[in-house]
């Protein structure tokens, strides 16, 4: 396929994800205002008061009537977009399970920011981390450029028959909602075709016969009964085993997205950043890789052989992907932007530390907490974790896994 | 706004069911009475949706269903936001030519708990944005499915597991909370009450607000014989009783403009014929503790904000 012929806007992380979600052919959105998600909202507000979108907008009185709203949409054959951010994740929680477990394929950005109290507006992952184990799947985006990607990406994720799991992206509050970044993008025919019509998986319904699964008076279904001890275990089992086949439609829809748009976020699921030779590595999420890619480009310079693996899908966690890309580094520095109160480390790390222990290979892995409520990370905090990283090796000694760095002490 | 349709018992019997037998209510279930007559005044191709409650839980249990028709429940406290997201749907679906061009009409229901108390916000701005469905209150005044905890829609005196009739506290010391006069004050275009022993007059509401354009919303006193704690086969008697001495008066509201419906109306013309509230509070377990030297005065509590409630309503509907 040839790289289609794209035009450069200057767009801020939310114009990216409205403008994304304009040119998906989404049936309904619904969706409350909170900061750093508000220009989602307001941009897709003008889409729909000067007829530029045939999408029917309900303006909720909460995030959770929005995602309620959007739950039964979407059961409704409907294709379906919200988004969201800290509070208003929260006030979700009840109904991203919902969502999940009526397999409702609702694609959200949720604009990172830090948890009350005190109340913060900016950045940190708390509010996404909490949530990841509730059955969505999980992209995190480097930059506008791949939010916007990101979102089309994940209509076809989502909707795929296969999954029929909702899809969550998160972008850094501020440091991409509200910055502007030349943001390349595909025409509307184009994006359009990409993102097709929903598709549905046929179960079996109430006459025997087997019908699409969603609400229609010609092929009536019952959504959300009780469910019980006879069965909801199986149907847990069902959704963790389309959690498990997500990985591949990820890398497929991210490879075919990629053929037309020139656009590699790694595989999709991880991106390596110089790590084939590295001896230290971090690992990170989010647009933090950003500044740490040009430390690692620094250290290179001088000789250090450091490299990044930055997580694009936490969820699902690609597991062998991970181990791979991890096998022949020394030491790792796994960075968190939350926390887990009383927890050893922060989630990433829970995660990245417990793979590694079932790879035979055990390198140093440490943790560092950074960035929370909008902390700022810049180079030279990046530069002591590999200083730190070095350390280790010479040292062959850890004397704290895990670490708050950019902090008074 | 008169309905078209006039229902008589033969429909009732030829309408085919939409919630099928089978399903596991206790005998003599208010709740359920009422929902089966409210699908009687279904017109066309329907999609229910149900917040967490007794209802919805007797309803269905994997893999069977009751529900003849589309039915999502998805939590306790967002029915009429469920309701929102797929009037929408269907707007833009059809608009789209993705499905059928026909009318779907949309119907909530939830419980007291689930309207008074927990869901009263998302149903505030269902009903503000104005979307095209009818709400059905299914009212047993507690909460009945986690084991009869009062709501805001448990009534003076009654006793509850979370009220309960004490040595000091006589059940519940505060008042029900008038809902469906809220919802008026939302100025929605109709609001109703009814009760399954007026079945014509519950099924043609329910008619009503199924045609209205825009938001409906139906209060249907359901009695319920485990946690008013009365005999199973004395559901429809109080059904009546609760009518007759005005506790529960039988009413619309069209855009705002109140109007008494006939049986209220006739104890409006004959205020002799209004009963008073000790035979229907007698006849029930959670109001038992009442009839004591000690918490008598609460029945008189009780007749109190009735006549008080009623000479307001009597005022709305231009009586004096
Ligand atoms: C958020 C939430 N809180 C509490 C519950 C527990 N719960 C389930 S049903 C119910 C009461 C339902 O009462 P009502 O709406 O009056 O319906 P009924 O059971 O009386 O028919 C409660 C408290 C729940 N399911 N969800
Ligand atoms: S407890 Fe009451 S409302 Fe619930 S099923 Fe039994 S009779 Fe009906
Ligand atoms: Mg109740």
């Amino acid at each position: 396929m040839e790289i289609v012929k794209q035009k450069v806007l200057a767009l801020n992380g939310d114009e990216a994800v409205a403008y994304a979600v304009k040119q998906s052919d989404v049936d309904v959105v619904s969706a409350y205002p909170i900061t750093p998600q508000t220009i989602i909202v307001e941009r897709f507000s003008e889409y729909v008061a000067n007829g530029e979108v045939d999408t029917e907008f309900i303006c909720v009185e909460s995030e959770h009537s929005a995602l309620s709203a959007c739950l039964t949409a979407s059961a409704m054959g409907a294709r379906v977009f919200t988004a969201t951010a800290s509070a208003g994740l929260a006030l979700m929680h009840e109904i991203l399970y919902v969502t999940s477990g009526c397999r409702a394929p609702v694609v959200m950005a949720v604009v990172n920011r830090a948890l009350s109290a005190p109340i913060n507006i900016h950045c940190d992952h708390s509010d996404s981390m909490v949530e990841r184990d509730c059955s969505w799947i999980q992209l995190y985006a480097e930059n506008s450029q791949e939010v916007y990607d990101s979102i089309i990406q994940a209509f076809r994720i989502a909707e795929n028959p296969e999954i029929s799991l909702p899809v969550m992206v998160g972008l850094d509050g501020f440091s991409l909602s509200h910055t502007l970044e030349n943001v390349q993008v595909l025409p509307d025919d184009v994006v359009r075709k990409f993102v097709g019509t929903r598709q549905f998986p046929f179960i079996k319904g109430h006459e025997g016969k087997m019908v699409p699964f969603k609400l229609d008076p010609e092929n009536p279904l019952s959504m959300g009964p009780l469910d019980l001890y006879d069965y909801y275990f199986e149907h847990k089992r069902q959704q963790e085993e389309a959690m498990q086949k997500a990985p591949k439609v990820i890398q497929q829809v991210h490879e075919e997205y990629a053929q037309m748009s020139g656009r590699h976020y790694g595989n999709g699921l991880i991106e390596r950043y110089n790590l084939e030779d590295a001896e230290i590595a971090a690992v990170c999420l989010g647009s933090t890789a950003g500044t740490v890619k040009t430390v690692v480009d620094e250290l290179r310079a001088e000789g250090v052989k450091a490299g990044l693996l930055r997580i694009r899908t936490f969820r699902p966690l690609p597991v062998e992907e991970i181990i791979k890309a991890l096998e022949n580094v020394k030491a790792v520095a796994v960075m968190d932007r939350s926390l887990s109160f009383g927890g050893y480390g922060g989630a990433v790390f829970h995660e990245i530390r417990h793979i590694l222990y079932d790879a035979h290979i055990h390198p140093y892995v440490v943790n560092y907490i950074y960035g929370l409520g909008g902390r700022d990370t810049p180079r030279n905090l990046i530069h002591k974790i590999y200083q730190d990283l070095q350390e280790i090796l010479q040292t062959r000694r850890v004397e704290k896994p895990v670490k708050f760095i950019g902090l008074r002490e | 706004m008169a309905s078209e349709y006039e229902f008589t018992a033969k429909d009732i019997v030829e309408k085919p069911e939409i919630l099928m037998s089978g399903h596991r209510a206790c005998a003599g279930c208010g709740p359920a009475t009422a929902l089966r007559l409210v699908l009687k005044a279904v017109r066309g191709p329907t999609i229910l949706t149900h917040a967490t409650g007794c209802m919805e839980v007797v309803s269905t249990i994997y893999p069977y269903t009751a529900w003849k028709i589309p039915w999502i429940h998805t939590a306790f406290e967002n029915v009429a936001a469920n309701a929102s997201g797929i009037e929408a749907a269907l707007k833009v679906l059809r608009r789209k030519g993705r499905i059928k061009d026909e009318h779907v009409d949309v119907i909530a229901f939830a419980g007291d708990g689930g309207t008074f108390d927990i869901g009263i916000q998302d149903l505030s701005g269902a009903v503000e944005r104005g979307h095209d469905f009818m709400y059905v209150l299914y009212d047993n005044e507690a909460y009945m499915n986690t084991g009869i905890q009062r709501s805001g829609g448990t009534p003076h005196g009654a006793a509850t597991t979370t009220s309960p009739a004490g040595s000091v506290i006589p059940g519940k010391p505060e008042y029900k909370k008038p809902i469906s006069d809220i919802m008026v004050a939302h100025g929605m275009p109709y609001v109703a009450t009814a009760s399954p022993y007026y079945w014509k007059d519950l099924i043609t509401k329910a008619r009503k607000g199924i045609e209205v354009d825009g938001p409906a919303f139906l209060h249907v006193i359901a009695p319920c014989p485990r946690g008013w704690r009365y005999d199973t086969s004395k559901t429809i008697e109080i059904s009546r009783l609760v009518v007759e001495n005005c506790i529960f008066p039988l009413w619309e509201a069209i855009d705002g403009e109140y109007q008494l419906s006939e049986p209220s109306e006739a104890i409006a013309l004959k205020p002799e014929t209004k009963k008073p509230v000790q035979e229907y509070l007698r006849m029930q377990g959670r109001f038992r503790h009442l009839f004591t030297p000690k918490f008598e005065k609460v029945i008189d509590e009780i007749q109190w904000i009735t006549d008080k409630r009623w000479q307001r309503l009597l005022k709305k509907c231009g009586i004096n």
